[in-house]
């Protein structure tokens, strides 16, 4: 016994090791988050309720499809800014995440674990939204522009996956819930997610194109023939430059509070 | 005192080099400096753990005890010096899949079971425990199936109890393991670091409770200001305080106690003056003669406690 606590034989762990963990990580985050009422119930919540309140009283007209993949833009933000970004800083500050570094646990698990749900609780608020646009909207809308908003909402959550990670490393713990809403909520509404940009002060529309929420909205509203004329590559570009520019962020801040600590 | 003369005992060649290398410390702090900002937590400072020791890492607040851990964690790395951990460098991952740790948590996700916090963990390591062996050990029966924030604060130091031995590790760092625990259940903690320690692991714990350092270790290190102040069996450091412990209610001014012969340290406790005295009897018979008021008079053979103030304040 005493001599195998001598030196750790060089061994690689299978695969079979790390798709257990990754698998167990998720499974878990996702039962976290989803009892977690002050995340699950504001998340899920605000956009149906918002649809509730003035998608279903524009039943029949443009505006109960225009909120579909509007507010399932902001569901995704949120779900991705208080997820990741409130998550990772609350973890950190108190400590959990230490532990779990001094654990086996590869980094990449905590972090996969953690996108995975929010990225689930996103397509929840797509699908949310999706029914209640079918029932209570009287929207029509083919199977297919269903599919194609859940995979921009699911694409959607990587560019704020980053922005959250950023936020977790930026922001204190005990300010982030005020600090995450008042950076999503501006957006949300400057990027046309409550009414088309085009209805916005002008002042606004000029600075708009600077937001990362924009171009997301664009490539959903795309879908349903809402967006601004233009090609959607452009937004596409926007949302790949807005991740590299999160995570490189992200990526010095991190590597500088290790060289400190 | 220093901690380099243990190293590496020469041992005969006939000896079969199993025998050696159970005596190749598990851990290792090789003159370490660790600097935050301004203040030094660590300065110049060496330890070793060798296989199926327990030694306590005894000191105030503030002393370093914490970050010594966090470095052979490899959740931080030094200024200087070298740490070595199961033979690598501890930031190497594979090495974490022997050591277990159980760390200052303020809070852990509460919205999960004790039961799930102990199935996540173990799928971190190629060989646990089994779940039910986890429970029993941590004495988790009764509460594997209620949500973490639903414990109270003793409960919750044992689920982290639970998961730092969750993968069977060979070496265990318990950073203040009892904070929040009530008598019995601290008992019955050390009951289980002896069993570990019996099983053949290696514990490092940290702790400002004497009485557990003394009821646990084979061998006590006292740092005080990230520095070593020494090191050996708790009779050894209680040795180092000879004489004995005076205490008594005395409005004599502890400056002037200090300059009685053979008195080495004055401290006062709540009310009271404790007094260490090489001889205590000469030291009493001027107190009483110069403070008619004196009471409540004790005389008793130097605790673990006193070696403990006499030698922290000695800086």
């Amino acid at each position: 016994m005493a001599t195998n606590a001598i030196a750790v034989s060089p061994r690689t762990l299978g695969f079979g090791y790390y798709t257990r963990i990754f698998r167990k990580e998720t499974q878990y985050e996702f039962v976290k988050m989803l009892r977690t009422k002050a995340y699950s119930l504001s998340v899920v919540g605000f956009p149906v309720m918002f649809y509730l309140l003035f998608g279903t009283s524009n039943r029949h007209n443009m505006f109960a499809r225009y909120l579909m993949p509007s507010y399932s833009c902001m569901g995704v933000v949120s779900a991705c800014l208080f997820g990741i970004g409130m998550g990772i800083a609350m973890e950190r500050a108190q400590g959990w995440l230490e532990l779990k570094q001094a654990s086996p646990m590869p980094r990449l698990a905590y972090l996969g674990a953690k996108m995975i749900s929010c990225a689930a609780f996103a397509l929840i608020i797509v699908a949310a939204l999706l029914t209640l646009g079918i029932t209570l909207g009287g929207v029509s809308l083919t199977a297919v522009e269903g599919l194609k908003l859940a995979g921009v909402i699911l694409a959607g959550s990587v560019p704020f996956t980053a922005m959250g990670l950023l936020v977790a490393l930026l922001v204190p713990a005990n300010a982030g819930p005020g600090i995450i809403n008042l950076i999503y909520l501006p957006m949300s509404f400057a990027s046309g997610f409550w009414m088309p940009v085009k209805y916005l002060p002008h002042w606004l529309q000029v600075i708009v194109p600077a937001l990362p929420t924009y171009h997301l909205g664009q490539i959903a509203l795309s879908i349903f023939g809402y967006a601004e004329p233009g090609s959607m590559l452009i937004h596409w570009e926007a949302l790949a430059g807005f991740t590299l520019l999160m995570l490189g962020a992200a990526w010095i801040i991190f590597t500088r509070s290790e060289a400190r600590s | 005192m220093s901690a380099t003369a243990v190293l590496t005992p020469t041992v005969p060649a006939a000896v079969p080099a199993a025998l050696h290398a159970a005596n190749r410390p598990v851990a290792k702090l090789h003159s370490v400096t660790k600097r935050y900002g301004q203040t030094t937590a660590l300065d110049n400072f060496s330890l070793e753990l060798h296989p199926g020791e327990v030694v306590a890492l005894l000191g105030p607040n503030g002393a370093g005890k914490t970050t010594a851990v966090r470095l052979l964690l490899g959740l931080i790395s030094p200024n200087a010096g070298s740490v070595r951990v199961l033979g690598r460098d501890p930031r190497d991952a594979d090495a974490r899949t022997r050591i277990g740790a159980m760390l200052q948590v303020s809070r852990v996700p509460e919205m999960l079971r004790v039961r799930e916090h102990i199935d996540l963990f173990r799928s971190y390591y190629p060989n646990p425990l089994p779940a039910a062996e986890v429970i029993r050990i941590a004495k988790l029966d009764g509460i594997a199936g209620k949500m973490f924030g639903q414990l109270s604060g003793g409960q919750k130091q044992r689920v982290l109890f639970g998961l730092a031995i969750c993968g069977n590790p060979d070496l265990i760092f318990l950073d203040e393991p009892t904070v929040g625990m009530d008598i019995e259940t601290r008992r019955a903690l050390w009951d289980e670091v002896r069993a570990l320690s019996a099983a053949g692991k290696t514990v490092l714990l940290t702790t400002h409770y004497l009485e557990e350092a003394d009821m646990l270790a084979n061998r006590i290190v006292v740092i005080n200001k990230g520095k070593l102040l020494c090191e050996g069996t708790s009779a050894e450091i209680k040795h180092r305080v000879s004489g004995r412990r005076i205490r008594c209610i005395t409005q004599l001014d502890p400056e002037f106690l200090r300059t009685l012969p053979s008195v080495s340290d004055v401290q006062q406790d709540r009310e009271a003056m404790v007094i260490l005295a090489e001889r205590p009897e000469e030291v009493v018979r001027t107190m009483l003669v110069r403070d008619a008021t004196l009471h409540g008079l004790e005389v008793s053979a130097a605790a673990l406690e006193d070696a403990f103030l006499a030698l922290t304040s000695e800086q």
